[in-house]
């Protein structure tokens, strides 16, 4: 289960959007739990169309950010986008999944008119899609 | 020398909570095995197969990453402040 408020969701398909033709990403963060307190968008440091990547410096800023914070929040997911195929993780998603163990994997689909987001855990290579729940606010 | 070590939050876990801890080397190499001799945990989130760096992380000096300085020989500055980072990437392909 991921828990995403209707602002944050309009902020990820936002960023997707704005982002075309590059994949779209950034880094879900809250209390440990599965309730997004705050959604960090990032540069696409490949920017590229079919692959995205996160620069380390941008990890770290969020990373201190939330240090900072003093609330206990920490990363617990990513965003990305697939601007062309479904919401599925890709064989790449899968691989570079291994570090990322207990993270939750949010993907935004621009494939279709209205963008679609499916939410995975990817844990030893094995993917299992999780429900999203959409609040208020 | 003793510098400190940014762990990132999925390594806290091998590591007792701590988001920094402190570690003996001159080289970025022996920096990130006293990590590991410490956090033993962490082994297999650091450490490749062939006991280079694993692939997805990455390490950075002052914020500088180490690749581009001289990876896991780079001499470690005094007071230097070491973070480790996983490589955050993926796409559709």
């Amino acid at each position: 289960m991921l828990r995403i408020l209707r602002q944050q969701w309009l902020e990820m398909v936002g960023l997707a959007l704005d982002c075309v033709p590059e994949e779209a990403c950034g880094l879900l963060a809250g209390p440990p739990g599965d309730t997004v307190a705050s959604f960090w968008p990032c540069p696409n440091a490949d920017h590229s169309a079919r692959t995205y990547a996160i620069d380390g410096l941008d990890l770290l800023r969020v990373e201190r950010a939330l240090d900072e914070g003093g609330e206990d929040h920490q990363i617990f997911g990513i965003m990305h986008s697939h601007t062309h195929t479904d919401a599925y993780p890709s064989p790449t998603d899968i691989e570079r999944a291994e570090l990322l163990g207990p993270w939750h994997f949010l993907i935004v689909s621009l494939r279709y008119p209205d963008a679609q987001a499916r939410c995975y855990r990817i844990i030893d290579g094995v993917v299992t899609e999780e429900p999203i729940e959409l609040g208020p606010g | 020398m003793s510098v400190s070590v940014r762990l990132p939050t999925i390594l806290r876990t091998h590591a007792g909570g701590l988001s920094e801890v402190s570690a003996e080397g001159g080289t970025i190499g022996e920096v990130v095995d006293d990590v590991v001799r410490q956090f033993p945990g962490t082994s297999s989130h650091l450490k490749a197969p062939d006991g280079g760096l694993h692939r997805f992380v990455n390490v950075y000096m002052n914020d500088e990453d180490v690749r581009y300085l001289g990876g896991l020989e780079t001499p470690v500055d005094a007071g230097a402040q070491i973070s480790i980072v996983p490589a955050v990437a993926g796409g559709s392909n």
